[in-house]
């Protein structure tokens, strides 16, 4: 792992300030058992909170989201935003909001997009703690909102939204893998995954063996850039699974480099690279 | 909010109890059998959790030596260990001494508090505690969710007493040995088995599972790595790992299995089969989830192909098996 100082400050300001509104909104909804029975009113809290009272239109001509029905482990649900919108540089997805309504921390990630870089799908994955609600916000450059929701039930019994193997988790902290096909040629989308070796633990367990609350450890800022130039950043939160994966896809016009910088709430920074020829063996 | 009690509604309940009288007064799943000298079984239904099984859905029982009693997991509630105390009493009056915890999920660990009174040692595996803490939360909301007031004063008991990984711990009941073995990340991380020297009963509890699909939610490398050491060496080790190492046959260090109790299913004495059975669904799921990973595959992509040949051998398969994928995927992502 590599210590980064190269991170992109532009909206530093931005984050910050989202980092204490997904704070005081985590911090309310724990305070607020009571919420936790009205699903309705939670998401208008949650609203309210990021959106105000800006408008927010069915998505349905803009996104995509698949989800399971039910989710099978609860620790690691997978979900698939697909961008139904023909991305210009006029308009295009400027920020795409994760919310999953009945988890401890609603806002699961904030995605943003420079508008360079088309997309077609973005795909990672979450914990789900009970029955909720789960959106998928897009703010497309023009300002204007788009929402699309799935409900997902909760898993089994025995599932709980906790990591496996804590210390085995720790072992490989900051471990950073991009994985993409072997065949691909220039000016084509690319579909990347990119996975990050973290227990992103939330915080929220008491341990009753120390007596106190198990402090979060989790992975906040992530941003991928190709050539320095940004292709997303995301603030991510302790809803995203342990062993953070995004898939998006990008088109590298030229060889060069993808990068990835990573930081926790920790404050640890990680960063990976890899270099990418004009064009992929085969 | 208020609840109303509606008319008639609690005699409805009393004659629809009346008529399930000639089926068996006794509900399923609250009576133990002697399954070899002084080891007492009362099986779990093979279902998921639900309330017409009350939650007695693992194999949990009890081991009488001369002197004391060892208790082998305690059910999903309080009532059902209640429910294991009363049967324990109706065998023996002898103490209670200890309560082993064979791993943390909830049919086999939430009925500790049962046995409270009687002042018993608690005991786990070194990583139990943390996995317990971790999961309070989520296990006593969901037994409340599913079970309702079957699960009222059901709470969770912390081990008093540890077994590390490769360690083994024995307790001596009085005229019989129990040895517990704590093992590396296989069904879950804080998996323990106990090995009875008397009778050569190995309860392996959730390592094996038979005709019910295995549940995983460790390492499936780490389960595969236990069961195939087990299978071939064809004895139980109750030397700790830091012992000599072991010829691969029976020896002092390692002892003759006669039967093994898993932790759903009915006891094996055929038991290399079952662990055969096992370790099958189990690596096929594992080769076919890495192809899938080498191709670039996602898990949907996964669950809804992988394994799938396996449907008819497996009770509960539609609800576990997409889980079992979900997990080993993210698992074997990073070999």
């Amino acid at each position: 792992m590599t210590a980064v100082s190269t991170m992109n400050h532009k909206g530093r300001r931005w984050n910050t300030c989202l980092q204490y509104t997904l704070i005081l909104l985590c911090l309310c909804l724990i305070a607020g058992t009571a919420w936790a029975k009205d699903d309705g009113n939670r998401w208008f809290q949650i609203k309210s909170s990021l959106f105000g009272d800006k408008q927010i239109q069915s998505g349905e001509q803009i996104l995509g989201l698949e989800s399971p029905a039910r989710a099978m482990d609860a620790a690691i649900v997978p979900i698939t935003i697909d961008s139904k919108l023909e991305q210009t540089p006029d308009r295009y997805i400027k920020s795409l909001y994760l919310v999953i309504d009945n988890n401890p921390s609603p806002v699961a990630a904030v995605f943003h997009f420079p508008g360079k870089h088309s997309w077609e799908t973005l795909s990672t994955r979450v914990r789900i703690n009970a029955y909720t609600d789960l959106r998928a916000i897009a703010e497309l450059s023009d300002g204007k909102l788009y929402m699309v929701n799935n409900y997902v039930k909760a898993s089994g019994g025995c599932s709980a939204p906790s990591l496996k193997d804590p210390a085995a988790a720790m072992a490989q902290l900051g471990k950073i893998k991009f994985r993409m096909p072997e065949d691909y040629s220039q000016g084509d989308l690319l579909p990347t995954q990119l996975l990050i070796k973290h227990p992103n633990n939330s915080g929220l367990q008491f341990d009753q063996v120390s007596r106190f609350y198990i402090p979060a450890d989790f992975v906040r800022t992530i941003q991928v850039t190709y050539n320095g130039e940004e292709v997303f950043t995301a603030d991510t939160d302790i809803s995203i699974s342990e062993d953070p994966s995004i898939r998006f896809g990008f088109i590298p016009q030229e060889s060069g480099v993808l990068e990835v910088h990573v930081k926790d709430s920790k404050g640890r920074t990680f960063s990976h690279s890899m270099d990418l020829p004009s064009q992929g063996k085969g | 909010m208020k609840r109303r009690e509606i008319p008639g509604l609690r005699l409805l309940f009393l004659s629809m109890v009346l008529l399930l009288l000639p089926a068996g007064v006794v509900a399923r799943g609250v009576t133990a059998e002697e399954i070899a000298p002084g080891i007492y079984l009362r099986p779990g239904i093979q279902e998921e959790f639900a309330p017409p099984n009350h939650g007695h859905i693992a194999n949990i029982g009890f081991i009488v030596g001369n002197q004391a009693v060892a208790v082998i997991d305690t059910g999903s509630t309080l009532n059902e260990g209640l429910w294991l105390r009363r049967l324990i009493r109706e065998v023996t009056d002898l103490p209670i001494a200890y309560v082993i915890l064979t791993h943390m999920h909830p049919d086999h660990s939430l009925g500790a508090a049962a046995f409270r009174q009687d002042e018993p040692e608690y005991i786990g595996h070194k990583q139990l505690s943390g996995a317990l803490a971790s999961r309070q939360s989520v296990y006593l909301n969901r037994m409340n969710q599913i079970l309702g007031i079957m699960a009222k004063g059901t709470e969770m008991v912390l081990p008093t007493r540890t077994v590390d990984v490769g360690e083994v711990l024995k307790l001596d009941l009085g005229g019989r040995g129990l040895y517990l073995r704590g093992y590396p990340t296989a069904h879950t991380n804080n998996d323990l088995s106990v090995y009875d020297d008397k009778t050569g009963t190995l309860w392996l509890s959730d390592l094996l599972f038979v005709e019910r699909i295995p549940v995983m939610d460790g390492s499936l490398r780490g389960w595969l790595k236990i069961i195939g050491e087990l299978g071939d060496r064809g004895c139980v080790q109750v030397a700790a790992d830091s012992a000599p190492p072991l010829k691969a046959e029976a020896s002092e260090g390692c002892k003759t299995v006669n039967r093994i109790v898993p932790g759903h299913g009915p006891v094996v004495t055929q038991w290399k089969q079952a662990l055969g059975d096992q370790r099958r669904y189990l690596e096929i799921i594992a080769t076919g989830i890495r192809k899938i990973i080498k191709q670039g595959g996602t898990i949907p992509e996964a669950v809804a192909s992988v394994g799938l040949e396996e449907r008819d051998k497996w009770l509960l398969f539609d609800q576990f098996h997409g889980r079992n994928v979900t997990a080993v995927f993210a698992e074997l992502e990073w070999e």
